[in-house]
Formats: C-alpha cells, sequence, structure tokens
C-alpha cells in the first residue's frame, strides 16, 4: 500500500497582477482574467533557482510529517523550467536537504510531471519506503512577456510543492493510477532554447479530451462515477480548461479545487501546490474519494484515485494509519 | 456534396450566434471563437459529419478556417 502521508508548498513574495502585465502584452487587466481566470500570479527574485523554491517547499512537508531528510528512500523532483537540463535539480536539492546518498531523480515533464511522480511514488514506496515528491517551477523565466508572447506569458506563475508518500500511514490512501504518453504532440508544448513554446488551441483540443477521458477509465475500473467523487484536483492550467473537464464529467464546478487565481499555472508544481492548499482548507473533511489529474509536456497525462484513510478503514476493513 | 453548410451550422451553434466567416477566415485569429470554443466545434464536426477524428488530427491548424475544415472532411472521405 501507499499513502499520502504530508503535504507542503513554497510561492515566492513578489506578486504580479494582471494590471502589471496588461501594458507589457498589450492587453487589458480584464481581458487577462476573462481568457485565463487568472488575478494575479508570482515570481521568483532574480537569485532564486528551482532548487531554492524546492527545498523550502520540501522542508515544510517533511516538517508537517515529522520526519527527517535522512528517512526518505527516494526523492523525485519534477520541473520543466530548470536552469539546466544535466544534472537536473533533484540532486541538488537532496544535498541541500541533507539526504547523503538516497537516490534523487528527475522527472523533466512541465505540467504533468508531479502527477507521474506520484504515480511513481505509489508503486516504488512499498519496496523503497517514504518517498518525497516535489514539483519546482520557475516559468516566469520562459516566457516572453510581449505582445507576441502574450498568450503564455499571462498564463504562467512560479512556486513550488511536495508530498510525501509512505508505505504505512497517511491521510490519504493511493489506490490506482494511470498514465499515458503521445509523442505525436511533442511539439505542441515545449521548453526549447530556454522560452516555453505552446501551440494553445491544439493543446487545449487535446487535454479537453483526454483529462476526462483517463479520469472515466480509473473510475470505471474501480467501480466509481464521476458523481461519487466529491474532490477533484486537477493540473491548475487554466480557468476554463478547468470549468470545460468538468461539464464534461458532469460534476459541479465547485468539486474541481481551484488556485489558479491566486498562482496562475505553475506547471508541474500546480498539482502539489493545489493538493497542500485544498488539504489546509478541508483539514479531516475529506468527504469521499479524491480524483488527481494532469496534462502536460510530451504529452504526457494521466489520473490517479486516492481514498481517504478513514474510508479506507471501512471499504478493507484495515487501519490505514 | 457542399460540406460548408454542415461546417456553418457546427460553427454556428458552437459559436452560439449567427456568424458568417469568410471561407479562408481564421476562426480564432479573428476572434470568432477561442480556444476553448475548439473541442465542442471538433466534437460539433464529428457528430454532424459522422466522422470520429482521431488524436494525431487534434490540432488546431487542421479546423482554423471553413476552407481547412471543408478539405480535412473530403481528404477523410466525407
Amino acid at each position: 500500500m501507499a499513502f499520502l502521508r504530508a503535504t507542503g508548498s513554497y510561492v515566492p513574495e513578489r506578486v504580479v497582477t494582471n494590471a502589471d502585465l496588461a501594458t507589457l502584452v498589450g492587453e487589458t487587466a480584464e481581458w487577462i482574467e476573462q481568457v485565463s481566470g487568472i488575478s494575479e500570479r508570482r515570481y521568483a527574485a532574480p537569485d532564486q533557482t528551482v532548487a531554492d523554491l524546492a527545498v523550502l517547499a520540501a522542508e515544510r512537508c517533511l516538517q508537517s510529517a515529522g520526519i527527517a531528510a535522512t528517512e526518505l528512500g527516494m526523492l523525485l523532483v519534477s520541473s520543466g523550467s530548470p536552469e539546466r537540463y544535466c544534472p537536473g535539480p533533484a540532486s541538488a536539492i537532496a544535498a541541500r536537504l541533507g539526504m547523503g546518498t538516497t537516490p534523487a531523480l528527475d522527472i523533466p515533464v512541465g505540467s504533468a510531471g508531479s502527477l507521474i511522480g506520484l504515480a511513481l511514488a505509489m508503486r516504488l514506496a512499498p519496496t523503497t519506503g517514504q518517498m518525497l515528491v516535489v514539483g519546482t517551477e520557475i516559468m516566469s523565466r520562459r516566457i516572453d512577456a510581449t505582445a507576441e508572447g502574450r498568450n503564455t506569458a499571462i498564463l504562467f506563475g512560479d512556486g513550488a510543492g511536495a508530498a510525501l508518500v509512505s508505505p504505512n500511514a497517511g491521510f490519504l490512501r493511493l489506490v490506482d493510477a494511470e498514465l499515458f504518453t503521445d509523442g505525436s504532440g511533442s511539439e505542441m508544448l515545449r521548453v526549447e532554447d530556454g522560452r516555453l513554446h505552446m501551440d494553445g488551441g491544439s493543446v487545449i483540443l487535446r487535454a479537453s479530451r483526454k483529462l476526462p477521458a483517463c479520469i472515466l477509465e480509473v473510475l470505471q475500473r474501480n467501480a466509481l462515477t464521476p458523481a461519487d467523487v466529491p474532490h477533484y484536483l486537477l493540473h491548475q492550467a487554466n480557468l476554463n480548461l478547468l470549468t470545460k473537464v468538468a461539464a464534461t464529467l458532469k460534476v459541479p464546478a465547485e468539486r474541481v479545487f481551484t488556485n489558479i487565481q491566486k498562482y496562475g499555472n505553475t506547471s508541474s508544481a500546480s498539482l502539489l501546490l493545489a493538493l497542500d492548499e485544498w488539504r489546509s482548507g478541508v483539514g479531516q473533511r475529506i468527504e469521499g474519494p479524491v480524483l488527481f489529474s494532469a496534462f502536460g509536456t510530451g504529452l504526457n497525462w494521466g489520473a490517479m484515485l486516492a481514498f481517504p484513510a478513514d474510508l479506507t478503514s471501512e471499504l478493507t476493513g484495515s487501519a490505514a494509519g | 456534396m457542399d460540406k460548408k453548410p454542415g461546417i456553418l451550422k457546427v460553427l454556428q451553434a458552437t459559436a452560439g450566434k449567427p456568424i458568417t466567416p469568410q471561407d479562408d477566415e481564421s476562426l480564432f485569429g479573428s476572434g470568432l471563437l477561442d480556444s476553448f470554443a475548439l473541442p465542442d466545434f471538433v466534437s460539433g464536426l464529428e457528430a454532424e459529419f459522422g466522422v470520429s477524428i482521431p488524436d494525431s488530427d487534434l490540432s488546431a491548424r487542421k479546423f482554423d478556417t471553413i476552407d481547412k475544415v471543408d478539405s480535412y472532411l473530403e481528404a477523410r472521405g466525407k
């Protein structure tokens, strides 16, 4: 078994509003909010790195769990916007956390990387032990904040999230996950030559079909329907896309947690940032199954199902910890 | 068979208003449809013309004008 045991997150202090961006991209603040649902986002300071953001989120997660980094069996780090690609940030983050020679691996998949990390951790935790999954992004350095680059410039922000996956205790039991890759769309969404390139219409077209389809696949094989799930935690890509996914699944939009309004699209950090805020908000009031889903570069996408620990106990008759 | 009336019917249903773009006018570049209407437009075309559009063809460029949609459907034998 694998459980989500603790979460943590960090966002930089600098707030960038739509009014701040409007002049740069040649639009109005109202237009930015209308097409994205975003009110503001955070930008990292010039001297901050993706590792800096990740360490702060990871430390908060470990502190919340009450364990030391030396107790971890593995670190998985997702980032599509690191300062360099090889080696990626995972090894530096592990060193700064004091993990010694414990394995630390990179998942260079924008937007969907944290979901991939959680799905891998779910499968590896029973044999590897405590696994820390981190998503960390400084997307503000990958956008073109001009009129020409407005479609990406208005969307993205910076931040980091972390989640601890444990083999024996937690507030959610990770039940099932399915991951997909379709390289035929790899050119649609990519970071190349230091810049994000996005064919927005094509990405939306693919994501709006693939997200509901993979969610339904995971739910159906666990004898659930979308209506049975009170909590949806999705990559915070665009508020309009989240609303569209809810409509396709025929669930009230309120069941899909959103914090994109405050942070924008933080790529692979967004799912874990949403998880941390959602958990802070719901406290112990997790009312049923939780469905995670994300879509990102590659193209990669997938879904993961979790049960609250008390529901797990009820369904399996075992103590979930 | 002239497919353009059917394409226009789907387009107007998606837009929710009686727009009549030129056959070579960009539907998205001109702002007639936004990116989030594209999935509905493509689903509407599938229903109207009885065609299943594969993942490999899910590119915004293929559906950006009435002419392009017409050519795509023609190539699919519709």
